[in-house]
């Protein structure tokens, strides 16, 4: 008897859960969402050191990570007020600049002229160095900062809950693709940067320091990946390791998106947000193949990516 | 010609029958380490006949030397088939994935073709990791057991040393052949290999099995070695890690990832008994080779023997004019 009835909970229960099934669908789909932004963050500053410098930035998942760090340490300083939170987010992709600036300055302008193998081995070299600092500064116990007041608790659209926080990411994300977009359209450090990515001795060739141009362009990249690390911050608990994973979502993004296109960038990661937001719904265990199966298929039709390379 | 041929051979004979030797001298954790250094140190040559004489960015070759030890690890721990099955297996299933992902790489160049194998070697990693009833996820297979007649550090020793010769000795023969020196004029100048009628995609596909046969090779000699098996293997940080042992050995000779895997491994043992950062020095090590020593310890060890030559050439030449 008692088998028979708890079968018929589980009964009950699978009821319910098909008609919660489409509000969990779309709760996942905005959870996927809110997460694409910060992926889209995350791998337009990518895309964008790829397409002026040719160089996949492999420590671009490292700073992302220093820049979540960064944020927890601010955020500490003021105690985790409100005050603190703004003040971390605007700081912490600073700091990660001022670490770039340095690495770019001190280091890898010497190599420019070298093996490209090279340049791309020497950005795995700085993320093996910051991961390591990340140890030994930050420790290994797990960190996690509070959203401020006015960006908790969660507000009810058609039927579910969503987190204000996310729409807060979501908002966040367009503004700062458009930023990039009027950035390198209209003004003319941005016409530069394009025009050098393009034929690098030509823009030397007519009085424009472009050694300067790639160190600004390397670095407002590594700016986008800190920012993206500081507003990930109170939704994740931050960890040795969050490097590795979200470096090759980006790097998966930037290849489906087309190397160095910025709206490829975007592009790629809602494909990416959501399949993987629909591996979650359809198969748990396997989410994280869903997108890289995306990936796949993209790219065994347009090899080179969905929208035209930067150059 | 840099040594004649007598001193080449005699060298030769002189190592392998220092390593035939190695097991009476040396303690076992030494054993074991020099065991370990074989067979990365053959995944890091095959990694270097695609790059360093291919020209190809193979940026994901992890995924071979993983596909090679899990093949071999799963036929062994979950089937009745006898072991030389899987032994035989490894190398096999390494190809056939490296024939898939290469006829999808091969349609582009460069940074194309690497951020594409890393996108499907990936996929690869994601399955490993998660198939927790088939592979074993996160955790891998443990306790796998190896054919009976490799008995004892000593057996695994001396077995893992005959494949990796062997499989040294073979790629030697390839890389000397036509076949060869056609890969590296493809690497070195593919427009005009195309324009005199050589088929580039072909033999780049080519290079691309062979070398992906010998990862497998690797995979199941660790498989061997280690009696387990686990996703790290195929991941992709992995791979640029036996990317910086062809780095540092010297991407252009044929010795050199042999001898970047024994510095790395043996740089990684010695780190690890005194700090816990061992990718930071990894890290600095890298850096130090990019800026001062770029064409590897073995590539600039040959730079100074020739330089020498040249100018005790010259020397000669002008005391002779003198004279």
């Amino acid at each position: 008897m008692n088998g028979n009835a708890a079968g018929c909970d589980e009964e009950d229960k699978t009821m319910e859960n098909a008609a919660l099934d489409l509000g969990t669908l779309g709760a996942n789909c905005f959870v996927g969402l809110s997460r694409t932004m910060i992926l889209f963050i995350v791998s337009s500053g990518l895309s964008f050191i790829l397409g002026v410098m040719r160089v996949p930035n492999i420590a671009h998942g490292s700073l992302y990570m220093i820049g979540a760090f960064a944020a927890y340490s601010i955020a500490e300083l003021f105690g985790g007020s409100t005050v603190g939170f703004w003040i971390a987010l605007a700081l912490s992709p600073v700091f990660v600049g001022v670490l770039s600036l340095i690495a770019e300055r001190v280091m890898f302008r010497r190599l420019y002229q070298r093996e490209h193998l090279e340049l791309i081995l020497f950005t795995f070299a700085l993320m093996l160095i910051f991961g390591d600092l990340v140890k030994l500064v930050w420790g290994t116990d797990y960190k996690s900062i509070l959203a401020p007041d006015m960006l908790r608790g969660s507000v009810i659209v058609f039927g579910s809950s969503f987190p204000v926080y996310n729409i807060f990411l979501i908002v966040v994300g367009p503004l700062v693709g458009v930023g990039l977009w009027l950035f390198t359209a209209t003004t003319k450090m941005g016409k530069i940067t394009r025009a050098a990515a393009v034929d690098r001795d030509m823009v030397d060739a007519i009085g424009i320091n472009v050694d300067w141009v790639f160190c600004g362009a390397f670095v407002i990249g590594c700016i986008l990946a800190g920012l993206g690390g500081a507003l990930v911050a109170p939704t994740v608990s931050i960890t040795l390791g969050m490097d590795h994973t979200i470096i090759m979502e980006a790097f998966l993004i930037v290849t489906i998106g087309g190397l160095g296109n910025i709206a490829g960038a975007f592009l790629g990661s809602l494909i990416f947000g959501f399949s993987q937001a629909f591996g979650v719904y359809l198969m748990p265990q396997f989410a994280i193949v869903f997108p890289y199966i995306a990936v796949v298929i993209i790219l065994l039709i347009k090899p080179k990516g969905l929208l035209k390379s930067a150059s | 010609m840099l040594f004649n041929t007598g001193m080449k051979f005699g060298s030769l004979a002189a190592i392998i029958a220092a390593m035939l030797l190695c097991p009476f001298i040396l303690p076992k954790f030494y054993l074991y380490v020099l065991t370990l250094v074989l067979l990365t140190g053959l995944l890091a040559t095959s990694l270097n006949m695609v790059i360093g004489y291919g020209g190809m960015y193979q940026f994901h070759h992890g995924v071979f030397y993983g596909v090679g030890a899990y093949t071999a690890a799963l036929i062994m721990a979950k089937t009745d088939l006898p072991s030389w099955i899987a032994i035989i297996a490894g190398p096999f299933a390494a190809a056939f994935t490296g024939v898939v992902i290469g006829l999808f790489c091969i349609r582009l160049t460069k940074l194309y073709f690497g951020m594409l194998q890393i996108s499907l070697g990936s996929l690869v990693w994601a399955i490993a990791f998660r198939w927790y009833g088939f592979t074993g996820g996160d955790d891998g297979l443990h306790g796998i057991p190896i054919p009976s007649f490799i008995d004892g550090p000593h057996g695994i020793y001396y077995f893992v040393l005959f494949a990796v010769m062997l499989s040294l000795f073979c790629m030697y023969f390839i890389l000397s052949s036509i076949y060869g020196t056609t890969l590296r004029a493809i690497r070195d100048n593919p427009d005009r290999c195309a324009s005199i009628g050589i088929n580039v995609k072909a033999h780049q596909l080519i290079a691309i099995i062979y070398a992906t046969f010998f990862a497998g090779v690797a995979g199941v000699l660790f498989v061997v070695l280690e009696q387990s098996v686990f996703p790290d293997l195929l991941f992709w940080v992995f791979s640029l890690e036996i990317f910086v042992m062809c780095l540092l050995g010297g991407w252009f000779t044929f010795a050199g990832p042999m001898i970047g895997a024994a510095m790395i491994i043996a740089l990684r043992t010695c780190a690890s008994i005194y700090t816990d950062y061992w990718t930071m020095i990894l890290g600095i090590v890298l850096i130090l080779i990019i800026f001062y020593l770029p064409e590897g310890l073995l590539g600039y060890a040959l730079k100074r023997i020739r330089e020498t030559r040249i100018s005790a050439d010259s020397n000669t030449e002008q005391a002779g004019v003198k004279g």
